[in-house]
């Protein structure tokens, strides 16, 4: 009996293999192009319709794991599935970005498109997975297996520095996975189990502890990512395609800092408290650094790939605070920046798609040729900026108040990522909005159309919601958040 | 009545959003007509809270509406709190507010995106009226940015012109600067006293009066350093010295928004903030001390900058910083019903000086520059009288012993009345009175000059061409001198003057306003002095307002010695007289003052060089930095050591294994494989 969880994870590889059929029909055309693009919507879409049922199925008093599925595999090992309130949002936040994926590439993407949507549905369900997974194994081969279609993503449908940029990531994220290989191995042996939720009920000594947390530091840092191990960032950014720089924005960099919740928090507290200091040096480091960075960026992409490493910024002091306050926050942070980093990003691509550039000198004045677009744009970059109204406010001042109360420091100078984070952003939005159309290629640029309508609506209206009754996802996060928190008080003492 | 107040706080931001997304839809009257319509309706609404509140007995409740954030303590709500100070604020707001909707049907006609100027309009009164309910701290903050937005927008409105947006930038990131400040007071009192609502901290704060407080590295009053960073929200929002230099950039944006925004409303929120807070800062003498000095200084310094400007806007700019300095002072001394009162009555005379200004600005075809005007008494009878209204409200003009006058007269009077008692005790006090009555003088100075150039004298227009003073651009180097609002077009033959450029007065829909306005310039005073700040102030404010126990500063004010009370008057009078003899008796003396480049001068007219410090400091440092960062940290440092140094040497044998991007792919699926393999082989170990 496959459970709903399981559904939900494995429901793209179907529509997998609906393409692969479709194609062994018709044959390698153009026909089969569109009917590919319509398996995967509904695909999609069906998968959103579940992740939907998960939450509204979901108990928010229960701080534990729901939905448990465990199988015994083979050689000892188990397929374990479940998730609970710190994870089910991700599951949502998934689901809810991959068809707005699908129809932001209806027509961008013009060569191999099968196999383009295939790399989505594949990544759909190892990104579900990662946030489901109660296996260290099978979370391990989910979380590093993700990487390939993104990989691919990048260097097959990439710009024209995509392969530099797809190494540049590979070189990254293949230094992390390998000491998280070798601590996941060295848990196993102490612990003799591979179930997470024993692990984050099992006692490593300290000293262990401390080498544990460096190794699983080292991959989720990368993915994050944290400063100084963000320069991949920006490079696979600027050469993805406008959908995979929003699956990369909004979920791939979230599966770092649920890392941290999941692992590092709850299974080495000691060492997490012991390395406080140090994430949120780096934290702010990253908000201040990378914000004045972005203020300098003359790519709209890089731009907006350096305000997010800001933003994550502010997930991993939130994460590390040690109080609900700060935990709530990052998460919904994380929540938050998936949405509104990408629709950022597919804002980006609204132009790029019409002028093929993003450099930011070639733009100047839209907003008399296309005022749907400015508003849209101007409610996103509001977002970013933190404003009270929508989501990205909420994230910002809970993980401020939550880091303020382990370290005044801190939460001063992340206090200053606020009017940093308003420069970068107005100025950007200034220089390609705002003036006189002086650039004669942009005389004749169009407005929205139904199609990218369609796309922000959604995005619209979540950023909106989420900025406006926040109340609803600490509801569902609440228990689990508490339960952490208290665990990990217990552990340390405090 | 909890329902009458929900639909008054809520009826502009449905206007603004059937203006904002359909106006193109249903057309520029629609648009007009439903925003301004549901601002009459908030501002009939409001008097009837008001009035209820004053004459009718009601208590103080709060609707609440839904929860906001919900994280352990941190308990926010979006609500609706009505007390004396939120029902003043009411009326302060949607009375301007919908006057200036109605002006804006004039002033606007020719811009060809009205319902976006009125949707805007509209989301800022809905902004502030969230502001001014707000039971805690986050639906402050919420109103406090979201008026900050409506600014922006407003400000940069005409986004064509390079002058407008980088003004609009501006004003949000100077107000982000307070906000830093904001943000982290909040933090402080949140973890202070384990809430955000207020209604939950006042009672808690005389158990944590001497309480110290661990930040960033030392150790502070707790009182005192949350205050001072809640202050410095203020600071910024009010455009209190230091943070100030948005303001008269502000001045970029449409008139009717710098009457509304920049004048009556948004930039009292710092007043009313510290108002409300007074339970908090009533226990923080240092903090009240700190707000007391920038107050009297900035008083002080847009005062000496508002001698010197020839934009008629600017001016008005610098008066409107400088009034606030007055309101910010006096809530430093404890007299916080005096600051209400002058954010009260100035209300109504700054707006109408704004509005009037719109008004010659749009009689003479756009012109700001009052060196080109002159002798307009004639052609524009009604906003000359409104503006002479307006000048006298705001110089203090009164009679003393009769205690009449107009609306400025008792509240600035007040104020430096209370400065004065305060000094007593206190030299800071002192400090602010001396300020206070200075400025009165200067203030006078200003406003007569103003009136004086604008519609006395010799007309200076309709021949431009000759008479450009040159003289004046040696010391204009950093500012712009004047500041035309643009038009779709240029011909204003709709007005019915075809080509001659005369100017002309302006419409009823523009002059009605005037006309209401100027009422509340001459009556807003004497009819609410007793309530405000008189014998009924303990009925009025009902606890709304806190004074320390040993607070007895109003009081103390209304016994002062007699001179006290006659200085502002006679400072006020000679700056009227000095106005008069360099503007009308030996009209052309300020030209050739001016012509003369003093050091004084040139220092005032650069507005004290604040712009070129900050340029050659804070902008510079930050392009430095992030140049640095970016190009020697990222690329030269993180990447040279890291990925591009490794990428150096396997680039040539990713060049051999072919192509690269499947060549790398293999590399990753490689070490992807050889991972499991090695999971799999240990978990056979460990399950055995």
């Amino acid at each position: 009996m496959i459970g709903l969880l399981s559904l939900t994870t494995f429901a793209p590889l179907l529509g997998v293999v609906a393409i692969l059929a479709a194609r062994a029909l018709n044959g390698a055309s153009g026909k089969t192009d569109t009917l590919a693009k319509w398996i995967a919507l509904v695909t999609t879409l069906v998968t959103f319709g579940l992740s939907i049922v998960l939450v509204a199925q979901f108990d928010p008093k229960n701080p534990g794991f729901q939905f448990v599925e465990d199988i015994a595999w083979f050689a000892g090992l188990h397929y374990r599935m479940g998730v609970d309130g710190i994870s089910v949002l991700f599951v949502l936040l998934t689901a809810f970005l991959l068809p707005i994926c699908v129809v932001a590439s209806w027509k961008s993407v013009e060569k191999r498109v099968v196999e383009y949507l295939i790399a989505f549905l594949v990544l759909e369900t190892l990104v579900i997975g990662v946030f489901c997974a109660l296996d260290l194994i099978l979370f391990y081969l989910f979380f590093e297996g993700g990487l390939v279609p993104m990989f691919l993503i990048i260097g097959i449908w990439g710009g024209k520095r995509r392969v530099y940029a797809a190494y540049k990531f590979f070189l990254y994220t293949l230094l992390g996975s390998v000491l998280m290989l070798a601590a996941i191995l060295a848990m196993i042996a102490i612990a003799h189990t591979s179930s997470i939720p024993a692990l984050m009920t099992f006692k490593f000594a300290p000293w262990l502890q401390t080498w544990l947390w460096l190794a699983f530091f080292a991959s989720f840092a990368v993915k994050m990512p944290m400063w100084p191990v963000h320069t991949w960032l920006p490079d696979a950014h600027v050469e993805a395609p406008t959908a995979g720089s929003v699956i990369l924005a909004g979920i791939l960099l979230k599966m770092g800092g649920y890392g941290f919740m999941r692992f590092s928090l709850p299974m080495f507290p000691n060492a997490s408290e012991l390395f406080q200091p140090l994430v949120f040096a780096m934290s702010v480091i990253a908000i201040v650094y990378t914000s004045l960075v972005a203020f300098r960026q003359t790519d709209i992409k890089k731009l907006i790939a350096y305000s997010s490493v800001a933003h994550m910024g502010f997930v991993t002091m939130g994460i590390f605070s040690g109080n609900a306050t700060g935990e709530q926050g990052a998460l919904f942070q994380m929540l938050s920046h998936g949405v509104i980093s990408g629709a950022l990003f597919l804002c980006v691509g609204v132009v790029y798609d019409r002028m093929h550039t993003r450099e930011i000198a070639f733009y100047g004045g839209l907003t008399s040729r296309m005022p749907w677009y400015a508003a849209t744009f101007m409610l996103f970059t509001m977002g970013n900026v933190g404003l009270p109204g929508t989501s990205g406010f909420v994230g910002e001042i809970l993980t401020m108040t939550g880091a303020y109360k382990a370290s005044t420091w801190t939460a001063l100078v992340a206090a200053s990522g606020v009017i940093f984070s308003a420069v970068y952003a107005l100025t950007l939005y200034r220089r390609v909005m705002f003036g006189e159309i002086t650039n004669p290629q942009l005389a004749t640029i169009t407005d929205l159309d139904t199609r990218e309508i369609l796309i922000f609506a959604p995005l619209i209206v979540s950023t909106l919601v989420l900025g406006i009754y926040p109340n609803f996802v600490f509801n569902l996060t609440a228990s689990s958040v508490d339960a952490l928190v208290g665990a990990w008080r217990a552990a340390v003492g405090g | 009545m909890q329902t009458l107040v929900t639909i008054l706080v809520f009826a502009p931001i449905i206007a603004a959003a059937i203006a904002g997304l359909f106006g193109r839809r249903i057309g520029n009257v629609a648009s007009q007509s439903v925003t301004t319509g549901a601002l009459i309706l908030a501002c009939a609404l409001s008097w009837y809270t008001f009035s209820q509140w004053t004459w009718g007995h009601m208590e103080a409740f709060t609707v609440q509406l839904l929860p906001f954030i919900h994280v352990g303590d941190f308990q926010a709500n979006w609500s609706i709190r009505i007390d004396a100070l939120s029902a003043t604020m009411l009326i302060v707001v949607t009375t301007v507010s919908a006057l200036v909707h109605i002006y804006s049907w004039g002033y606007m006609a020719e811009d060809d995106s009205k319902p976006r100027f009125f949707a805007y309009l509209s989301l800022f009164t809905f902004a502030m009226l969230s502001l001014v309910t707000a039971a805690d701290f986050m639906q402050l903050f919420f109103g406090w940015e979201g008026v900050g937005l409506a600014s922006y927008l407003l400000i940069g409105f005409w986004y064509k012109k390079p002058s407008a947006s980088s003004a609009a930038i501006k004003a949000f990131v100077v107000n982000r600067v307070g906000d830093f400040g904001f943000a982290l007071g909040i933090m402080t009192t949140f973890w202070a006293f384990g809430t955000i609502q207020f209604a939950e901290i006042f009672p808690q704060i005389a158990a944590h009066a001497g309480k110290t407080w661990q930040f960033a590295g030392h150790t502070f009053p707790l009182m005192d350093i949350a205050c001072f960073l809640l202050f410095i929200g203020a600071m910024g929002k009010s455009a209190q010295f230091f943070l100030h230099t948005w303001l008269p950039d502000a001045m970029e944006g449409p008139t009717p928004v710098s009457a509304l925004i920049h004048a009556a409303t948004m930039v009292t929120a710092g007043v009313y903030m510290l108002c409300l807070l007074s339970p908090m800062f009533e226990y923080a003498p240092v903090a009240k001390n700190i707000v007391t000095v920038i107050g009297a200084v900035t008083a002080l310094f847009a005062a000496t900058v508002g001698l010197t400007q020839n934009d008629i806007k600017r001016v008005i700019a610098y008066s409107t910083c400088s009034q606030l300095g007055y309101m910010f002072f006096a809530a430093g001394v404890g007299a916080y019903q005096a600051a209400m009162f002058h954010l009260f009555t100035h209300a109504f005379f700054k707006a109408l000086l704004f509005l009037g200004a719109g008004s010659v600005i749009h009689g003479m075809h756009h012109e700001q520059d009052m060196r080109k005007y002159g002798a307009l008494a004639k052609l524009l009878p009604v906003t000359f009288i409104a503006m002479t209204i307006g000048t006298i409200a705001i110089t203090g003009l009164g009679i003393p012993p009769l205690e009449l006058g107009f609306a400025g007269f008792y509240s600035k009077d007040t104020i430096i009345e209370a400065a004065f008692a305060a000094g007593q005790h206190n030299p800071i006090g002192m400090f602010a009175w001396v300020i206070g009555v200075l400025v009165a003088g200067l203030t006078s100075f200003y406003s007569w000059r103003l009136a004086f150039f604008t519609f006395n004298g010799h007309a200076r227009w309709g021949h431009y061409d000759h008479h450009a003073h040159g003289h004046d651009d040696h010391a204009s180097h950093a500012q712009i001198e004047t500041h035309d609002e643009p038009l779709p077009d240029d011909h204003h033959d709709d007005h019915g003057h075809g080509h001659d450029h005369k100017p002309h007065e302006s419409p009823w829909v523009m002059l009605f306003p005037l006309v209401v306005l100027s009422i509340g310039a001459i009556a807003a005073g004497f009819v609410f002095v007793d309530y405000f700040v008189g014998h009924e102030q303990g009925e009025f404010w009902r606890g709304a307002i806190f004074n320390a126990p040993t607070n007895h500063v109003l009081h103390e004010a209304h016994g002062v010695a007699e001179w006290v009370k006659y200085s502002p008057l006679v400072a006020t009078i000679i700056g009227l007289i000095a106005a008069w003899y360099v503007y009308i008796l030996k009209e052309g003396l300020g030209a050739k003052l001016a012509a003369r480049q003093g050091p004084l001068y040139v220092f005032f007219y650069n507005k004290w060089f604040f712009d070129e410090l900050y340029q050659a400091t804070f902008v510079r440092l930050a392009k430095f930095l992030g140049d640095l960062f970016w190009k020697g940290g990222d690329q030269k440092l993180i990447d040279g050591l890291g990925p591009d140094g490794v990428s150096a040497v396997s680039y040539e044998v990713g060049k051999r294994t072919g192509k690269l991007q499947t060549g790398y792919l293999y590399h990753y699926a490689f070490v992807m494989l050889l991972g499991v393999a090695g999971l799999l082989t240990f978990a056979l170990y460990a399950f055995r």
